[in-house]
């Protein structure tokens, strides 16, 4: 317990240093409650992204944001609540697919503020409140393309995969990338590890690092890792043993610049900061599913100055004609 | 009023400590750049200041209740258990597999059902570090926490791979013959807050603990071992059978502690649902003395700083009540041992006294 008291009073300074107060004030600017996902702010890639959506609009739109970074359990949905009964807020969001029950009732019981919900899990058999919009990405296209960018590159014939929580929802990036691995190099071997079976498993570096560091020991050469805070570990592990790894959710590259070969990202912050433009511009339509994909760019991998030079031309060339197919539905993806 | 001057005594040392933990903590507000006075207000105002929040905050506390119950009875047969997060995931999928899986049963015999497979479940993974020490002398210490991690891993398994509803992290639903209503239900109080009926379940629960060791030859012979392992041994009592009987109860209680998300709130079992409830279980025993009056107290007390944590959270980052409970903690342990050297001293002191 001193320990955890220790190391609680350090983070907490170190927040101190950089956290100002916000002055509160009652403009009648357009006011965001979000809702974070278990690994909260700070993981450098889901919830951060969602974050820079809100900075975005901030900036952009002049509007005004609060947030909470809830525990599991039974705080998703006080938290929804708590957002809810305030008079000052309008639009309320929810990051990640395990708000898709709490963000649905609590909508319904509130018809007068607007929700969005990253990740929704979509259930054709319900409808969506009028007052939600479902933001659904569709990972298994970007993490079938990264899975094609690693079979092409890796030298071993070896690559790995680093999942957070043991889910169907990181199973679906796992499942996906191996065959985009197996697309382009059959013989390639995929390692998998995931960090654990909780909601911890996503903010464990530690153990992220470990897995990796195991995978690399067995001949590995690139990880992709689908793991929230926990991957940070990953890159840590790279960097040791200079070998590779691909990013998640955000463009990781400036986490190990060199070494991220590109990263899978999920435009959460464009899906965000759209959500809160169409209300301020009055657009805003619930009752539907928004789709992220490769067609839309909402699900992408990273080609930039910063990363080309890891990515020969001809690799670059093969997976953008991957890409076509994708969208052209002639390749099918599995997803489980 | 002799009793009354005890209880004061007893209350003394952990009040103080609430307050100077306060104090300690409303640096760290400042240092955030908050007034700590706002910060404070609104965690009380929220919690204790509606019916909603009052809700929230005993519907917090009912799990600690149990698992404060859970580390109580052990550390009153001397054993130090750390287990009750596992138990406790073990006896709420239980409870949920017993809700999906009978689910033609009436709701008299399906709910009793319920209780009696959370109760049997969190005792026999108990019981299992307490046949270990029986056995070979290991200690529970070690054994309930790495029962903690198996529990985690075994119930995540289950979920994940045998009752998963997909796309999401949890089992199907109970059948509604298991439900325990909410309170906002039944009286109309407490809106829209999952408070609900296990709660009833947890009071008596401490009752039967106060029974159980009061007046049953259970309970003394668990007292016994607790205040002597080898008068125990000298009066002829069964030690093996003791050991894992103590832990076996400490397992049932901190069971029946996910009764309240299960069969109160979600009506299905989740991954991670306990929210470290367990652990925070050891603390509450620990402030109330192993009393099981004193633990529903301190349940609610805790309640009010779990649920608070969340309403102060768009000001100040959570972990301020992370830092608070800790706080309490080591203050309540060193002063409790201060106020009972004070004690110790009026009562032999004729000048005083």
């Amino acid at each position: 317990m001193k320990y955890k008291i220790l190391i609680l009073a350090i983070t907490l300074l170190t927040f101190s240093c950089g956290k100002k107060d916000e002055p509160q004030n009652n403009t009648g600017k357009l006011k965001v409650g979000l809702v974070f996902d278990v690994g909260g702010r700070g993981d450098k890639s889901f919830n951060d992204a969602a974050y820079r959506g809100l900075e975005k609009a901030k900036q952009e739109l002049g509007i005004e944001f609060e947030y909470i970074e809830p525990g599991p359990g039974a705080d998703r949905e006080a938290a929804l609540r708590q957002f809810s009964n305030r008079k000052d807020i309008s639009v309320i969001f929810g990051i990640g697919f395990i708000f898709t029950d709490e963000i649905t009732k609590i909508a319904l019981e509130y018809p007068d503020k607007k929700y969005a919900c990253v990740d929704y899990t979509v259930d054709p058999a319900k409808t969506i409140p009028p007052n939600l919009v479902a933001l659904e990405f569709r990972e298994e296209e970007g993490s079938f393309l990264v899975g094609a960018i690693a079979g092409l590159l890796t030298k071993s014939n070896k690559v790995g995969f680093v999942g957070g929580m043991e889910s169907p929802l990181i199973k679906k990036f796992q499942v996906s990338y191996e065959a985009g691995v197996k697309h382009v190099n059959p013989k390639c071997e995929v390692l998998i590890g995931y960090a654990g079976v909780t909601g911890d498993a996503f903010k464990n570096p530690g153990k992220g690092k470990e897995l990796a560091l195991g995978q690399y020991s067995e001949g590995v050469d690139i990880i992709y890792h689908a793991s929230g805070v926990t991957g940070l570990g990953v890159f840590e592990a790279a960097r040791e043993v200079k070998k590779f790894a691909i990013g998640v959710d955000s463009d990781q590259n400036d986490e190990a610049p060199g070494i991220v070969i590109t990263s899978m990202i999920k435009v959460v912050d464009v899906s965000v900061y759209e959500i809160i433009k169409e209300v301020k511009d009055g657009t805003f339509k619930g009752g539907r599913v928004e789709n992220f994909g490769l067609k839309s760019k909402g699900v992408d991998y990273v080609y930039s100055e910063k990363n080309r030079h890891l990515i020969p031309d001809e690799v670059h060339k093969r997976v953008e004609t991957i890409r076509q197919e994708i969208i052209e539905g002639k390749i099918s993806i599995p997803v489980k | 009023m002799p009793h009354w001057n005890k209880y004061l005594n007893l209350s003394a040392g952990p009040l103080l400590s609430i307050i100077v933990a306060m104090l300690i903590g409303a640096v760290f507000i400042l240092a955030i750049g908050h007034n700590p006075l706002d910060v404070y207000y609104l965690l009380f105002s929220e919690t204790l200041g509606n019916s909603y929040g009052i809700g929230q905050v005993l519907f917090k506390a009912t799990p600690l209740i149990f698992t404060g119950l859970s580390v109580a009875i052990a550390f009153k047969a001397g054993l130090f258990n750390i287990g009750a997060e596992g138990q406790l995931n073990i006896g709420a999928f239980a409870s949920a597999w017993a809700g999906f899986t009978f689910v033609s049963l009436p709701w008299y015999l399906l709910i009793p059902l319920s209780i009696l497979a959370a109760f049997a479940a969190g005792a026999f993974w108990a019981s299992i570090a307490g046949a270990l020490k029986a056995k070979f002398g290991s200690h529970e210490v070690i054994n309930t926490i790495m029962l903690n991690f198996i529990a985690l891993a075994l119930v995540s398994y289950l979920v994940n791979n045998v009752y998963l509803v997909p796309a999401t992290i949890h089992t199907p639903g109970i059948s509604p013959n298991a439900v325990l209503a909410r309170f906002d239900i039944i009286t109309g109080l407490f809106k829209g807050s999952p408070f609900n009926i296990s709660f009833l379940i947890a009071l008596a629960a401490c009752i039967f603990m106060f029974y159980l060791i009061k007046i049953t030859p259970l309970g003394y012979e668990i007292t016994t071992l607790g205040f002597n392992r080898n008068a125990a041994r000298y009066a002829k009592m069964n030690i093996s059978r003791l050991t894992v009987a103590g832990l076996a109860l400490a397992g049932g209680f901190a069971g029946l502690g996910g009764m309240n998300f299960v069969n109160g709130y979600k009506h299905y079992f989740e991954i991670g649902f306990s929210e470290n409830a367990g652990y925070v279980g050891i603390a509450v025993a620990l402030i109330a003395r192993n009393n099981p009056f004193a633990v529903i107290a301190v349940a609610i007390f805790f309640g009010v700083l779990e649920y608070g944590g969340l309403t102060i959270n768009t000001m100040v980052p959570k972990e301020i009540v992370t830092i608070l409970q800790g706080l309490i903690i080591l203050l309540v342990i060193s002063l409790s041992y201060l106020f009972d050297k004070k004690n110790f001293r009026i009562k032999h002191s004729p000048a005083i006294g």
